[in-house]
């Protein structure tokens, strides 16, 4: 048991490592200066040379890249070059609108989803079926934004109820944290659900033919047991999978969903960085989400022995 | 037992000739979808002699106009016919579109069969397409944006990346399944070569998989194509693409929403019309994907 | 213990028809026209080969017909005179697992592998007598040790794929008969099992019938079971009712030819001159749903087909003490 955990625990150093050279090699191998284009249009040769120093860019590739890496290890993301301010303090102001929006459409989409994806699979080819999956195709293929300034029309600016845009903290006001995370979680969560709901009723759909349902139904229960917990129970794996693997999608919204409803998140602070060509910043932002990423999906991967007692380490 | 056969060819031949029309009304989605992106297509592709007006002119006194007969879906704030622009903005999106997805196909399919078949290219393209995947494709895809001037031909290729390890273990699994069956066995003992082997064999095994994938990649590469334009480090801002529309839009939601409303619905039914298409073709090509999605 | 035969019938199965939707046109029909009777302690064998209708008409009587297409299309089946066709979704949920319980052919797949054994045996308790969760398990337990599962503390905490074959079998009837039923339906319970393993459960059933009184509906196409556990016989075949009779007068004297069929196709019990080799096989299939023929549908595969049999569906008719069977050839005869 204890075997296989480390062993998918040490999986996730390679993939880290990759990440970071993934990142390392974007900047150095770009068609261009990539100092000159850090700098900018209106930068002086001086400039360019500050800024190429300053990223270790006049190194040599692997020299760069040994020397960088140790940074990373010891906790230190480097500078940015446009506020001269350490990276990671930077994410760290930011995670908060990120991580509360992140949170809030999980727990919309799973609420949403898994019972929309669950009905579908029970009453597979009727009208509900077909509607719910209809609904889950337009969800998936309408940008966010459209969903986005739809609710901002509808309910901040004609109906006044909630507000337009921004973020408030949960330690300043926690009702006013909740309302201005209302429409940026409806707005995304419907193109999560719309993921999570197709997985949920193709997995059911499997379930429910299992012969242990039919003893299930055969020994008298009723449908929401056998649905919640005969069937669901038994496509929890697959589910759970799919959260983790559409946490990358989901992350991509954020960042667009930020930019819909000004939320001061990383994902603005990322175009913020792009904009004004501040690469350490992208960098840091990339191998932070990344690594959430692999621990969010490690995490799930360890999880799988307490839905499904088959699975053994 | 001949006699049986012979009639199942006999009764299988008027049947194929009605099957595309009982197939539309078995299938009415996935034909709704064809012709929804047929619709589409048609109105990117002829938007120069479709379009009212010249997506460029600007009638600074026109500025900001609600749709009416002149200018059916208003103008912006330039004083744009958004109707010409939002027709025109198809262009780009079609072209992103399919552009992504033969390239990260392609792609994709060289380095999949290589994984499938070498053991040692195994380990370390699959542990880069590991860590491909750990990164959003959006936030891959805006750094590589960062990293050049940009042009259509650079958000092609920032979008394309992204989606290439999806494509890569599709194809390495079906290369996996089909090298463990013997005739692929028998194929190497008689002598065919490699190449040879992967079109006879390999191929026509990841193809329905293969263009349903690519059906749903270049919806996904118009979508991506509109949210990097929208954030402003997409297509380049002079382009009238479909994102770029939306982002000069919203700062005028409040007064003029068309603005944003009209590329927004188009967009939003080009990706609706080929992600219907994905399914209808999933459903034909491949009925054991189809059971599992 | 002895039950009165002259006693009312637990359940009274009369002119049982179950379809199948078909999209376009009649629906399809899998079960024709059947009735039987069964008393309380009485084991009734169904026989027939597979897709002969048997299951389905166990599934009938639990109104769990696959959905949305599997229907009962005519007919009653009466539970001490209720009728089961008629009452209501949550009145039919009642009976399911307290009064008509339930087994199948393979325990891995019918058991649930991600709940506990002692949950699945206790939440049948749980939803059919209100009694609170930890009396379940002690019911549970008891019905454990009433199987004769060695260990049945540790079981209880047990997951199914943990168990071998046999023992997941005793698990399903320890389910089965946890609510005390009036009748169960066993589906081919035997047939997954090594032959060792076969002879214990039915012993175990045996047992058990003798303890509670159930009724006993075993559907099965092995008529070595048949032999050992039938208090009478039902023949089926392709969805109707062929031959039926007491197990002594169904094999002392069996009528129908598809009846003689399977007995000159099993090996026999016992006999002297057993067969060496090739058992003597009824050539062809059962047909399709769809492709029913007119008349006797026995007639295609019957040697002693007649030309009336292609044209009409013989009636079933009486031929001596409780034996009856539908045939015009043996009809002929009698």
């Amino acid at each position: 048991m204890w075997s296989y955990a480390i062993r998918r625990i040490l999986a996730t150093i390679p993939v880290l490592c990759v990440v970071a050279i993934i990142v390392f090699l974007l900047l150095r191998l770009s068609p261009g200066d990539p100092a000159a284009i850090i700098a900018g249009d209106n930068a002086t040769v001086d400039d360019i040379a500050m800024i190429r120093a300053q990223l270790g860019l006049d190194r040599p590739l692997l020299q760069q890249f040994v020397f960088w890496l140790g940074q990373l290890l010891s906790g230190d993301f480097g500078n940015s070059i446009y506020l001269a301010r350490p990276v990671i303090g930077l994410i760290m102001e930011r995670v908060e609108p990120t991580l509360a929006l992140s949170v809030t459409t999980m727990a919309f989409a799973m609420l949403l989803a898994i019972p929309m994806g669950v009905l579908a699979a029970w009453r597979a080819g009727s009208w509900v079926d077909q509607t719910i999956m209809a609904l889950s195709v337009l969800a998936f293929s309408v940008p966010v934004f459209l969903i986005g300034y739809g609710l901002v029309i509808g309910f901040s600016l004609t109906l006044d109820l909630l507000p337009v845009q921004g973020f408030v903290s949960l330690s300043d006001d926690p009702l006013q944290f909740l309302r201005h995370l209302v429409l940026p979680t409806i707005a995304l969560g419907l193109v999560y659900s719309a993921l999570l709901a197709r997985i949920t009723r193709a997995t059911m759909l499997e379930t429910l033919n299992e012969d242990f349902i039919r003893t299930a139904r055969a020994k008298g229960l009723a449908e929401p047991r056998v649905l919640l917990l005969h069937a669901l129970k038994n496509a929890s794996v697959p589910i759970v999978t799919t959260i983790g693997t559409g946490l990358a999608l989901l992350i991509g919204g954020v960042v667009v969903t930020e930019s819909v409803f000004a939320i001061p998140g990383i994902g603005r602070l990322t175009i913020e960085a792009v904009l004004q060509r501040d690469y350490p910043v992208i960098q840091g932002v990339i191998l932070v989400i990344a690594a959430v990423y692999v621990f969010v999906n490690l995490a799930i991967d360890l999880a799988y022995p307490l839905l499904d007692p088959r699975i053994r380490f | 037992m001949s006699t049986t056969i012979l009639g199942a060819s006999l009764a299988e031949q008027p049947r194929r000739r009605a099957s595309l029309l009982r197939r539309m009304r078995r299938y009415p989605l996935p034909t709704i979808g064809a012709l929804l992106l047929i619709l589409l297509v048609a109105s990117a592709l002829g938007a120069p002699w479709i379009a009212t007006h010249d997506p460029f002119e600007m009638n600074v006194v026109d500025r900001l106009q609600p749709p009416n007969a002149d200018y059916w879906f208003g103008t912006d704030a330039y004083g744009r016919d958004m109707f010409s622009r939002t027709l025109h903005g198809g262009r780009v999106s079609l072209v992103i579109g399919i552009a992504v997805a033969v390239a990260s196909t392609i792609i994709g399919l060289v380095i999949g069969v290589i994984a499938g078949y070498f053991r040692l290219a195994d380990a370390i393209l699959m542990r880069i397409m590991d860590g491909l995947m750990a990164i959003p494709g959006i936030l891959l895809a805006i750094a590589l944006m960062s990293l050049t001037r940009a042009s259509v031909w650079v958000v092609v290729v920032a979008i394309t990346i992204p989606e290439i390890p999806r494509v890569v273990r599709l194809v390495r699994a079906v290369v996996l399944t089909v090298r463990e069956q013997i005739y692929i066995e028998a194929a190497t003992a008689i002598g065919t070569g490699f190449p040879r082997l992967m079109l006879k064999h390999i191929l026509p095994n990841t193809l329905a998989p293969l263009i349903v994938q690519a059906t749903y990649i270049a919806a996904s590469a118009v979508l991506v194509e509109s949210y990097l334009s929208f954030l402003g480090v997409g297509t380049p801002p002079e382009v009238p693409s479909w994102g770029n529309i939306i982002a000069e839009g919203r700062l005028y939601v409040q007064i003029a929403f068309w603005n944003i409303l009209f590329p927004s619905v188009f967009l939003g039914l080009m990706v609706l019309s080929i992600n219907i298409l994905g399914d209808g073709l999933r459903d034909m090509l491949d009925p054991r994907l189809a059971r599992r999605l | 213990m002895a039950f009165d035969a002259a006693e009312a019938p637990v359940l009274v199965v009369d002119g049982l028809r179950t379809e199948f939707a078909t999209g376009e046109g009649p629906p399809s029909v899998a079960v024709h026209d059947l009735s039987f009777t069964v008393r309380r302690g009485e084991t009734l064998c169904i026989v027939g080969e597979s897709g002969c209708g048997k299951s389905l008409t166990a599934l009938s009587i639990l109104r769990l017909l696959p959905r949305p297409y599997g229907r009962i299309g005519a007919g009653r089946v009466l539970l001490d005179g209720q009728d089961l066709a008629q009452i209501s979704d949550a009145e039919m949920r009642a009976v399911r697992g307290r009064a008509i319980s339930m087994i199948f052919q393979e325990p891995m797949s019918s058991l649930n592998p991600v709940l506990t054994i002692g949950r699945q045996i206790a939440e049948t308790v749980m939803v059919h007598e209100q009694l609170d969760w930890s009396a379940c398990m002690g019911r549970a337990l008891e019905m454990l040790r009433q199987v004769r599962i060695p260990e049945p503390e540790r079981r209880l905490q047990e997951y199914p794929h943990q168990l071998s074959g046999g023992m997941r079998q005793r698990v399903m009837i320890a389910m089965a008969l946890v609510c005390r039923p009036r009748v169960l339906l066993a589906d081919e319970p035997t047939t997954a099992l090594d032959v060792t393993i076969q002879a214990q459960i039915l012993d175990l059933v045996r047992d058990l019938q003798q303890e509670t009184g159930t009724a006993v509906i075993l559907i099965t196409h092995d008529l070595g079971v048949v032999a050992e556990m039938a208090e009478r016989v039902l023949v089926m075949y392709a969805g109707n009712k062929v031959e039926e009779g007491s197990v002594t007068e169904i094999f002392d004297a069996p009528t129908h030819p598809y009846t003689r069929g399977l007995m000159a196709a099993m090996p026999h019990l016992g006999g002297g001159q057993g067969h060496r080799g090739r058992l003597n096989e009824i050539p062809g299939v059962v047909p399709a749903l769809h492709a029913r023929p007119p008349g006797c549908s026995f007639a295609p595969r019957c040697p002693l087909v007649l030309d009336k049999c292609r044209v009409e569906a013989p009636p079933l008719l009486g031929v001596g003490g409780t034996h009856a069977a539908a045939c015009w050839v043996t009809a002929g005869n009698a």
